[in-house]
């Protein structure tokens, strides 16, 4: 069962901010992703864009919990999600080692079509508006991604 | 919810009706174990029909990729049927529409298999 800090702050007007502490398990992914829908949904995103959505922090939870925290019940997912009333914001951080991007191996690359994984990063940037990854010494990954509501 | 697999038997080739989500987890292994059993067992002419997936994340990807290794490395051919809007999207976000043979009919589908 996984251990929950919530917090629920206005920061300003139209701006609301959700915050949790994960644990390193796949049920966080569920959870995760139930939430930002849900949070996606009340601020007006249609389906499309909730299915986008959803996918991307599946994938970057995914990560998070697998690649990042390698499953370790003493280390901590945490998750941001920050609305107002045309966007949302989803800041995921592990706790992990880390890792450059450039050591990957390129998903689109020829040679590379049949690997089984390596796809995570290229459809977190496909289905959002905004995206971006650092890493956030000592320890740790942090990737932030954004969506807009289309007028 | 994962993915429920259900097989049938259309002249020589075996069509696999997936319904659900392929995802980390349940959905992915399964997918991976019935192909697998499906080559133990001399079946390698497989159409695999998405229309009822609803969802593919990257592992679920993995997964088809990697039956599509299996099954050609065995000599056989593993193609695709019915594809949604959104798996079809991730198969040319991820430029496997250029590995996959993709079918809208089943018909033609299976007599594409020599």
């Amino acid at each position: 069962m996984a251990q929950w800090r919530i917090g629920k702050t206005r920061r300003a007007k139209h701006t609301e901010t959700l915050e949790q502490l994960l644990d390193s398990t796949l049920d966080s992914v569920d959870s995760a992703e139930a939430l930002v829908r849900q949070t996606a949904a009340e601020v007006g995103f249609n389906e499309d864009d909730l299915h986008d959505l959803g996918m991307a922090v599946r994938e970057a939870m995914v990560n998070a919990v697998v690649h990042g925290n390698r499953y370790s019940l003493k280390k901590k997912v945490h998750l941001n999600v920050q609305h107002s009333v045309d966007s949302i914001s989803v800041v995921i951080t592990d706790e992990g080692e880390g890792f450059e991007r450039t050591t990957l191996p390129d998903p689109l690359a020829e040679e590379n079509l049949l690997r089984q994984s390596g796809r995570g990063l290229l459809l977190m940037e496909a289905f959002v508006d905004e995206f971006q990854m650092k890493r956030v010494p000592p320890l740790g990954t942090q990737v932030k991604m954004v969506k807009y509501l289309k007028k | 919810m994962s993915v429920n697999l259900t097989s049938r038997q259309v002249g020589d080739v075996t069509v696999v009706d997936a319904v659900g989500r392929i995802t980390l987890g349940e959905g992915s292994s399964m997918l991976r174990e019935d192909l697998r059993q499906m080559i133990v067992k001399g079946q390698k002419k497989i159409l695999l029909n998405l229309a009822n997936v609803s969802y593919i994340d990257s592992s679920g990807i993995g997964e088809l990729v990697s039956g599509f290794t299996t099954v050609t490395n065995q000599g056989g051919e593993l193609k695709l049927l019915n594809l949604t809007k959104r798996v079809h999207d991730l198969l040319q976000i991820t430029k496997l529409y250029t590995v996959f043979e993709v079918f809208d009919d089943e018909a033609a589908a299976v007599r594409s298999f020599q």
